[in-house]
């Protein structure tokens, strides 16, 4: 049989789809580790419902993921998948529409049942209408699959549950993506039958591709010029927990992460739970608030303090954080966002708690904010938080949110040395100590540790006296800390990096982002600009304090567009402190940003018909 | 240890104003604390005092010691924190009934069912006394205070009964002006590896007055009150009224005892504070006056491994297994691939 022959095309958009207990965030991982290793750049969005097994076959089980690679620069999941690839109808039926028109449709026939379509809500077969559409493969993966196993001693149950790696191998033969790291994966996790029956279709489901009528060519997608290094593929998660492991090598000192279970954060902790041997204690706690306190209490005993949640969370830690505050300990509250209010949708992307993070406490209390804007981004933005924390002595909150999360992207390994070896100033000298003294240059108060002889001390939550720290009711000293605190985080602005402004450094608009809608707003600015449009655009870390040089360079801008993935909160926030008339454009979707969604609004601001 | 057998009583007054109302309580703790703290054998800076909110938590201002006045109710969280990253501080928790048994009742549960190596001390007055004089928990129904003007209608909670439900490994009870009991109870509670839990019963002079007086009273003390001993029976009363208590089933009664009479003989029990359930322990617990004498002392004490200690050892074998971490191994693990100039 002669080889099919191969396209070479630049970029693709798979989404594979199915129940949730199809193995679809299984698949599409295993899709991406294959696809960074054949050099490509890439962007994932793994989009799943927050129960663990909704009733099979609903639109409410459908699980997702999807993989955008490419042989350029890539950074978002693209706003219309290429491909889908649909395990049953429900799946289908949920994602079909946001296929690109005449893209390829790839289903498991055999799960197109009478009874399975009625389950998804159809009323009659949509197949012959999306085959005028799209491009229909329709694959029995489930009898394939059986009958690739059929000599091996397993029920149907259970040979079923393989078939998600039969269209894996389909698909490693379609865009030619190299096999071995998913049978290496398998020979690390399984034995025995489920090892054999694993690794037997994947490398079936590779030869049918080859043979079958059905497909014929495949596509090859070049490497992608990126900068030379050594690289790895990471989840805004796996990068958060490394952060903080790496935490305790920079500064040589001992971690301690107070946690308690919330989605999307539980992974940063499971993470970090494995690398005792770096010295980082991890203390699942009984709530939110003994997960902070905990860690306040380690922070206070010499250790670095850090402790992760989500939205619900963080509300549960502000009276905690606020003792922090007015205790001036070093610590790190980790909020990785997710869509609400209230419980809301736990498995989903908002970006909504900016505000909560500034201000949700009692009285005045300016904690610092900073922001990862990708998924590798959240390993540096948590070692920075570490050092403001440390440097400031003060809480710092450090903002993902469940698209960082779980997303994935190469990552360029950085050099150990590169992160460079700071040392956390303890005090040790009891002359003349007193422990709210102050650094003049950064007003920090001294880290004096239990254990350390003559510098017996209290702290706590009641007012201060500056210098001795005592209990103090005094009028015109209350008046005198509250500036100083708040002075303190102001002078973190002192070294923030000058904003760094894409496109034209003055003209008609800037957009403004912050957190992880860097790619698509980035994407839809750089798109403007090729199409000739006057479009600039700037991404915040520093939240609080925002850049000294941001007033400055918003005046160089007619006008000023703020996307955000909440009502409008870096928008309110820009507009009181600067007065200047930006404009929101929000999304509460519990999605992230089309690209065309940004440029659709950036053509309406330059005036633009679209 | 030169320095322990230095410092005195005074070494640990810190140098400000004590604020409770006159006739608290908390001022013979305080003294009685100072007084135990220089023959622990405990460097002065390795003592950290941790308290949450009330009257009690003001107790850390006042000990030079290191001290940490936090919020309310989340005290055992903090010292938690405290102990898990220097398990070789002395680290106690000073709270009350209030913030230790209502708001920071998750917290208390949690830290003393894992154990963690650390004392607690809950002064229990029966009333919020900060916010001037609210029924607490542990109020008796019917209390007549501000926010129960027809009486209170919550049955109230027996902190010593919590923790043994919590599993606590030590429980102790002793009052506040018996300052040779306290202090014993102080040291046994500080020698125990684990969470020593501590109600001490202490009187609040404005709110409650004399809710704890016949057992304060050293007459009253005689016939109202019963010291439990390891290996002794569970006798009391004085001369010529001498009781004991019997427990059958869990359910405990009064004996009468006769001049010279054996108690043990008699059917009463004796006090063993490593039972191997907690039962026996929560029987005690249960003893409330008038019915029964109201018992101090160690209720029960065994051994079980602390948190932090447990918490240590699992670092320590990760760095025998896995050796001291390599971040560089971390950062480049699994499949990684270079990109060429």
């Amino acid at each position: 049989m002669p080889e099919k022959p191969t396209e070479e095309i630049e970029s693709v958009a798979i989404r594979f789809t199915g129940d949730s207990g199809d193995g679809m965030q299984l698949t599409g991982t295993k899709f991406t580790e294959s696809t960074a290793l054949a050099g490509n750049d890439l962007a994932t969005l793994p989009d799943y419902p927050a129960e663990i097994r909704a009733p099979t076959g609903t639109l409410a089980g459908v699980s997702g993921f999807q993989i955008h690679f490419s042989s350029h620069d890539i950074r978002t999941p693209a706003d219309h998948p290429d491909v889908l690839v649909s395990f049953n109808p429900a799946a289908l039926r949920a994602n079909v529409e946001d296929v690109r028109p005449g893209g390829m449709v790839i289903l498991n026939i055999d799960a197109f049942t009478e009874k399975a379509l009625t389950r998804a809500g159809y009323t009659e077969d949509p197949l012959p209408a999306l085959r005028d559409r799209f491009q229909l493969v329709e694959i029995p993966f489930t009898k394939l699959n059986r009958a690739a196993l059929a000599d091996l001693d397993l029920r149907s149950r259970d040979a079923d549950r393989s078939k998600n790696f039969f269209a894996l191998g389909m698909l490693y033969w379609l865009y030619n993506r190299p096999m071995e790291p998913t049978l290496r994966w398998l020979e690390g996790k399984f034995k025995g039958d489920v090892l054999e029956a694993n690794a037997r279709v994947l490398k079936a489901g590779h030869a049918f591709g080859e043979t079958t009528e059905t497909l014929p060519r495949s596509f090859v997608i070049p490497r992608a010029k990126i900068a030379p290094g050594h690289y790895r593929n990471i989840t805004g998660n796996t990068a958060l927990a490394w952060g903080i492991v790496a935490a305790s090598q920079v500064f040589d000192q001992e971690v301690f992460l107070g946690a308690y279970p919330i989605t999307p954060a539980s992974e940063v902790l499971h993470e970090v739970s494995r690398y005792r041997h770096f010295g980082v204690k991890t203390f699942q706690a009984e709530d939110e608030i003994a997960a902070i306190s905990s860690a306040i209490g380690a922070s206070f005993a010499g250790s670095l303090g850090v402790c992760t949640t989500s939205g619900p969370g963080l509300v549960l830690k502000q009276e905690a954080l606020g003792l922090a505050i007015m205790a001036e300990l070093p610590l790190v509250v980790v909020n990785v966002q997710r869509a609400g209010p209230s419980t809301g949708m736990p498995t989903k992307v908002e970006q909504a708690d900016l505000l909560n993070a500034l201000y949700g406490r009692n009285s005045d209390s300016p904690v610092p904010v900073i922001a990862a804007a990708t998924a590798g981004d959240c390993f540096g933005t948590t070692l920075e938080a570490f050092r403001l924390a440390v440097k400031y002595m003060t809480p710092v909150v450090m903002l993902s949110d469940s698209y960082l999360a779980n997303s994935a992207e190469p990552w360029q390994i950085p050099d150990v040395a590169s992160l460079g070896q700071e040392r956390a100033p303890f005090a040790t000298d009891p002359e003349s100590f007193q422990p709210y003294s102050r650094d003049p240059e950064t007003l920090a108060r001294p880290w004096a540790t239990p254990g350390t002889a003559g510098l017996e001390h209290r702290i706590g939550g009641l007012a201060k006296q500056d210098g001795t720290g005592n209990v103090s009711y005094d009028a015109k000293n209350n008046a005198h800390m509250h500036a100083l605190r708040h002075e303190k985080v102001a002078r973190i602005a002192n070294e923030i990096p000058p904003t760094e402004v894409l496109g034209p450094d003055r003209g008609e608009l800037l957009v403004v982002g912050w957190g992880s809608t860097q790619g698509a707003i980035l994407s839809a600015c750089i798109e403007a600009r090729e199409d000739g449009q006057n479009v600039s655009n700037i991404h915040l870390r520093y939240l609080n304090p925002l850049p000294p040089d941001l007033g400055e360079v918003l005046a160089r801008f007619d006008k000023v567009l703020v996307p955000e993935l909440n009502l409008g909160q870096l928008s309110l926030l820009i507009r009181s402190q600067f007065l200047i008339d930006a404009k929101s454009l929000s999304k509460v979707e519990g999605q992230p940003f089309l690209v065309e969604e940004l440029r659709a609004e950036i053509d309406a601001m330059l005036g633009l018909e679209t | 240890m030169a320095q322990a057998v230095q410092i005195t009583q005074k070494d640990f007054s810190s140098d400000q104003d004590v604020r409770w109302c006159p006739g608290c309580g908390d001022y013979s703790i305080l003294a009685n604390v100072q007084r135990v703290m220089p023959e622990l054998g405990v460097r002065r800076e390795n003592f950290v005092f941790v308290s949450g909110i009330g009257c009690s938590s003001r107790f850390p201002y006042y000990m030079n010691t290191y001290g940490f006045h936090t919020i309310h109710g989340r005290a055992p969280s903090i010292a938690t924190g405290i102990k898990c990253a220097r398990p070789e501080l002395s680290v106690w928790v000073v709270t009350g009934d209030g913030d230790g048994m209502s708001i920071g009742g998750n917290h208390l549960l949690h830290t003393i069912r894992r154990n963690v190596d650390i004392q607690i001390l809950l002064f229990n007055n029966r009333v919020y006394g900060l916010t001037k004089g609210q029924y607490s928990p542990t109020s008796r129904v019917g209390m007549n205070t501000k926010s129960s003007p027809e009486g209170s209608i919550d049955y109230p909670i027996q902190p010593l009964a919590f923790a043994l439900g919590a599993g606590a490994t030590f429980v102790a009870r002793t009052v506040d002006v018996d300052a040779p009991h306290l202090q014993e109870t102080l040291r046994r509670a500080h020698e125990h590896r684990g969470t020593a839990f501590v109600e001490i019963l202490q009187n609040c002079h404005v709110f409650n007055d004399d809710e704890w007086i016949e057992v304060e009273d050293r007459k009253q003390r005689i016939d109202a009150g019963m010291k439990v001993v390891d290996g002794a029976p569970l006798v009391y009363g004085s001369e010529g009224a001498r009781r004991g208590i019997r427990i059958e089933d869990g359910v405990p009664s009064v004996i009468e005892l006769a001049d010279g009479q054996d108690p043990v003989a008699a059917g009463v029990a004796v006090h063993r504070e490593r039972y191997e359930t907690p039962a026996y322990a929560f029987a005690l617990a249960s003893l409330a006056r008038p019915e029964f004498p109201l018992p101090t002392g160690v209720f029960r004490a065994i051994e079980n491994p602390s948190y932090e200690a447990l918490l240590s050892a699992q670092v320590a074998s990760a760095r025998v297994q896995r050796g001291k971490g390599d971040l560089e191994a971390l950062l480049s693990s699994g499949d990684t691939w270079t990109v060429e100039a």
